[in-house]
Order: C-alpha cells, then sequence, then structure tokens
C-alpha cells in the first residue's frame, strides 16, 4: 500500500472496457457474437497518434500494467519497473495501452462472461483462443483509440510471442517490437510443464469438467498446484537460493509433514493468493494457446520465411538465467530476422531471477530497453 | 568527430551502399560512420556493456559469441565482414578467418602486429613477453590469446586459400612511414587486411 504515490508511478488509474459488437472468427474455427476488452492506458495519445505504444502481457497477466487501482493497492500493476514517467516505456512521451487478452478472467470476455446464446456462463465451452485471435481481436481496439500504427508492441514471455505476432500479422500496423524472454515456439518441455499444470487441475474434485462454478466451488487444489508448478519454472535454482535457501519458518524441523521451509510456505502462499484472483478455465485456455503458438507451422517449419513479412523494427532480449524461454529461443528468433535482412538488435542479460528477470529491475536490462524506447520516440517524433 | 584511423581506413575500403557485418563492434562508432553512406549492416559483440550506444547511434547490434562462428549467416551474405583488432582474442583465429570469408564477399581484418620490432626486442633482449602500447596488458591477464605477425597471418591466408586484395600497415599514430613500407613486419604496429576467398 503505498502511502503516497512514488513520483516515476503512473499514479491511480483504472481499467475501462470496449464492447466490440462484431463477431470475430476464431482460429479454432468457432466464433464468438461480440465481445469485451478491458484496457488500462497511461500518457497521453499525441495529435497524429503516433506515440501509442502496446503492452502484451503473459500467462496470468492482465490490463493492469502500471500504477494503482487504489491507495490500498499492496502492489502495483505487473509492469510497474518499466512503465512510468522516466521509466524505460515513458509516459510523459508515450502513449500506453494494456489490455486484457480475450480469454482472460480479468474482464475480458472469456470462460466467466456469460454467453449470450445460453445465458449462462460460458466456462468450459469457452472455445480456445490463440495468440493471433489476439492480435487480430486488439486491432479493433486499435481502431477505437484512433492508433492506426502503434510507436510499438512490446511484451515479455507469451506477451513476446503476441508482440511478434503482431508484427507478423499486421506489419504495417507497428513501426517497432520489443520481444521479450520469448521463444519462436514452445519445446516438448515448455509443453510437459503446461500438460502437468492442466493435469493438476483437471483432476481436482472440484473441477467438475470446468463447471466448478456452476457447483458454487473452485478447483483450488489444482490451480494452485499448477502455480506453484509454474513458478518453480519461472524462478532459477539460484534465485530460489537467494530468496529463500534452506531457510525454516519456525527455526525448528517438525518431523512431519506441514511445512518446515520458507520455500514451503511461500508456494504455498502464492498458490493460494492466485487461486483468489484467476480463473481455472483461463489458465487451462491460456497454456493451450502457449502450446498452439508455432507462427512456422504454416510455412514448412522455416522461420526466415514466416518473418519475412515483418517491417518493424525488433529489439529482442533474453536472460541466461532463464531455462523456460533460454536464450538460445531468442537467438532463434533473431536468426530469422537476421536471414531475412530485418532491422533488429539482440541482447542477452545477464541475471539471476529465472524467466521473472523480464520482469525484474536489472540495471543493463533497463539501460537496453530505455535506449531502445528513445530510437523509438525519436522514430515517432515525441523527441 | 574523427575516426580512429585504422577505422578511417577500413571505411575507405568499402563503397556507398554496401551490406557489411562488424564483427566485435564495440560501441557501434564504426557502423554509425559507415551509415552516413548508406552502407547497412550489423554490429556482433560479445559484451552487452557498450549496446545503449550503438542503439543510440541507431546501429543494429547483435549480441553473439565470435568464438561460435558465424552459423546465423548464409555463404557470401554480406559485401563486407568487418573483424578489426579482435582476431587475436578469438579462441580459434583460423576458423574465424575461415568463416569471414565464407560469409563475406570481402574480408577486412585489422590486428595488432606481433612482429613489430620493438615486441621481438623485449623477448630476445628483454626476456619478457612484450607490453606495448597496442597491447598493453600482461601476459597473464591479456584477452589477446593468439597474437601473430603480419608474416603469421598472411601464411595463415595462404593456407586457407585466401587471397589478399589489399594491406595497410601503419605504426601506433596509424601513419605509414617509410619503414612500414619497406619492412613493414618490423615496423608495422596496426596491420589491416582486405581479403577475399580464392574462387
Amino acid at each position: 500500500m503505498p502511502d503516497t504515490i512514488p513520483a516515476d508511478s503512473v499514479g491511480l488509474v483504472h481499467p475501462e472496457l470496449l464492447h466490440i459488437d462484431a463477431p470475430i472468427t476464431l482460429d479454432c474455427g468457432r466464433s464468438l457474437p461480440s465481445y469485451d476488452l478491458v484496457y488500462e492506458t497511461y500518457g497521453t495519445l499525441n495529435k497524429h497518434a503516433s506515440n501509442a505504444i502496446l503492452i502484451c502481457h503473459a500467462l496470468s497477466g492482465d490490463h493492469h500494467a502500471a500504477g494503482y487501482h487504489s491507495m490500498d493497492d499492496k502492489k502495483p500493476g505487473w509492469w510497474d519497473s518499466a512503465i512510468g514517467p522516466g521509466k524505460a516505456i515513458d509516459t510523459n512521451q508515450f502513449y500506453v495501452v494494456s489490455v486484457n487478452n480475450l480469454g482472460g478472467c480479468s474482464g475480458s470476455t472469456g470462460p466467466l462472461s456469460i454467453d449470450p446464446e445460453t445465458h449462462n456462463a460460458y466456462g468450459p465451452d469457452f472455445p480456445i483462443i490463440t495468440v493471433s485471435d489476439w492480435v487480430k481481436s486488439q486491432t479493433f481496439l486499435a481502431d477505437h483509440l484512433g492508433i492506426q500504427q502503434w510507436a510499438a508492441v512490446v511484451g515479455g514471455s507469451l506477451g513476446g510471442m503476441q508482440a511478434m505476432q503482431w508484427a507478423m500479422s499486421f506489419p504495417d500496423r507497428l513501426r517497432h517490437v520489443l520481444i521479450i524472454a520469448a521463444a519462436p515456439k514452445l519445446s516438448a518441455q515448455n509443453i510437459a510443464f503446461n500438460e502437468v499444470a492442466r493435469t493438476a487441475i483437471k483432476s481436482d474434485p472440484e473441477f467438475h469438467d470446468g463447471h466448478y462454478t456452476n457447483h458454487n466451488t473452485l478447483p483450488r487444489q489444482g490451480l494452485g498446484l499448477a502455480r506453484m508448478l509454474g513458478h518453480i519454472t519461472y524462478l532459477s535454482d539460484e534465485a530460489m537460493h537467494e530468496k529463500f535457501g534452506r531457510e525454516l519458518r519456525n527455526d525448528t524441523i517438525n518431523y512431519d509433514y506441514g511445512v518446515d521451509f520458507q520455500i514451503e510456505s511461500y508456494l504455498r502462499y502464492q498458490s493460494e493468493s492466485f487461486v483468489e484472483r484467476f480463473d481455472a478455465n483461463t489458465y487451462l485456455l491460456m497454456t493451450k494457446a502457449l502450446d498452439y503458438f508455432d507462427p512456422a507451422q504454416e510455412f514448412d517449419d522455416d522461420l526466415a520465411k514466416t518473418v519475412a513479412p515483418i517491417q518493424a523494427k525488433s529489439l529482442v532480449i533474453s536472460f541466461t538465467s532463464d531455462w523456460r524461454f533460454a536464450p538460445a529461443r531468442s537467438q532463434e528468433i533473431v536468426n530469422a530476422l537476421l536471414s531475412e535482412n530485418k532491422e533488429v538488435s539482440y541482447a542477452e542479460i545477464e541475471s539471476y531471477q529465472g524467466h521473472d528477470a523480464f520482469l525484474m529491475p536489472i540495471p543493463r536490462y533497463q539501460e537496453v530497453f530505455k535506449t531502445y524506447m528513445q530510437r523509438v520516440a525519436a522514430d515517432c517524433g515525441v523527441l | 568527430m574523427s575516426l580512429r584511423l585504422d577505422l578511417q581506413v577500413i571505411s575507405d575500403w568499402i563503397p556507398d551502399g554496401a551490406r557489411v557485418l562488424d564483427l566485435g563492434c564495440d560501441d557501434g562508432t564504426l557502423l554509425h560512420h559507415l551509415q552516413q553512406r548508406n552502407i547497412s549492416g550489423y554490429g556482433l559483440e560479445i559484451d552487452n556493456s557498450k549496446f545503449a550506444d550503438c542503439i543510440n547511434a541507431g546501429v543494429n547490434v547483435i549480441q553473439a559469441d565470435l568464438n561460435q562462428g558465424l552459423p546465423q549467416f548464409a555463404d557470401q551474405s554480406f559485401d563486407f565482414v568487418i573483424l578489426s583488432q579482435t582476431l587475436q582474442a578469438i579462441k580459434r583465429p583460423d576458423f574465424l578467418l575461415a568463416e569471414i570469408a565464407r560469409v563475406g564477399k570481402q574480408g577486412i581484418i585489422g590486428f595488432p602486429n606481433f612482429g613489430h620490432w620493438q615486441c621481438r626486442l623485449q623477448l630476445a633482449l628483454g626476456g619478457h613477453m612484450p607490453v606495448s602500447r597496442t597491447l598493453s596488458n600482461e601476459w597473464f591477464n591479456t584477452p589477446n590469446i593468439h597474437l601473430c605477425t603480419v608474416h603469421d597471418f598472411e601464411k595463415l591466408c595462404d593456407d586457407k586459400a585466401i587471397s589478399v586484395l589489399n594491406r595497410s600497415i601503419v605504426n601506433h599514430a596509424h601513419k605509414d612511414t617509410l619503414g612500414t613500407k619497406l619492412l613493414p613486419n618490423l615496423f608495422g604496429e596496426i596491420a589491416l587486411y582486405q581479403i577475399k576467398k580464392k574462387p
């Protein structure tokens, strides 16, 4: 809870809702008759609408990327380290738009929403959404806001994949793309982790095949377990050691199956707080969107051919300790861009925080990120 | 801003509009300079501490370890591949030289000449590993693990079926003197070569 709002914060913000009253046909073949997108904006759109930045969130993220919803908030938005006055994405220069993806559970149409045809919540019957569906749906938000071309589309992890998809699907609608801690597709190991998470959720007796709300319950155990597993893969051994080591919660070993170590307590806390804010069906959907992301598939697995339409200039960033989306995966993206002679820069940031490093204020990362955004600012005429 | 003289020589060898790869691009000075003449390409650099300078200068910089070669680039995909003052810090200079000749239609290599008379004198008479203006590290902390002479380099090119198109051998002030002209391996401190793979 901030007593006062920090000077480099975007301050108190509130979400806005866009209802799009037009059907959207999805990659899975199904369609939604209409849908809502919830989003936040920070900064001011300039006269030519040339300074707009789109933020793409990761698996469990949402539209609340920066600032506070109220003075009672314990924490600011999920990417507050990067967005704000004077920060890498400087809200004194840019108009930042952050949107909750379709299928999410924070206000955009998703499994928790009411299906206009059945007047019940979609629940597990909500169609599977892909990364390109997200991009397509968000073009309508851009249109609504009067943004013909983003100065940059920026995302980390799954958000990085989405940013990349923007550049491939709508090459003329962005000038720059920042692909951070991402990969051109998931590896078998990545999919395996997702499958364990899904199995945890689906095997919870309270899951009821996804109809848990009809039973006035939640698959707390399953979703919590999925979150614990996810969390472990977002950190590194070193980061966990640094934060917890083998520290005991009560200075003594209990010789029972309760919580002895701080790391156990931390994981339990993470899982318990997560189940209060996140929907299990959305978690299933988001992991599937990740698994299915493989833009090169329709180009005979030729990633260079896949990125060929990209017109945006790119910055790709990876982190040395990220084993979920290792630097080698980012290099695949970079190499594809290089072989197509695209404008691209690539930095591999020394870090110990694992995949989560992309959310951390690591000085070299911030320096490269901020400098690149200054180039974006110069390109879009706000410098 | 005036360019370091060896970089000026390199720049003079590259025609307007060329596509170049600058290996070990440091803060992007050379590429930034070349961009004024519509010369485009990428800088490769293992150390990201000066990436902000590169990005600021509008230089596309890619973090990469040159010891791994240039597997991300296709054969003959650049007009020029430049390696300035870095060859001696590479684990296998012969491998990287072959990579340069593969990826570049031409290569430009600059390195400190270890055959310079001061180096020779320090080892021959002083009995210690040479330390010079261009090579200021001690033997135990130097990143320069594969030093060579003008003679050595030309022999390597010959062995690798690489022809020398152009050569500029200068002293520490990057001037060519009578000495560097007559006895380059003895009087040259910095050697610059324009090379090409033999057909």
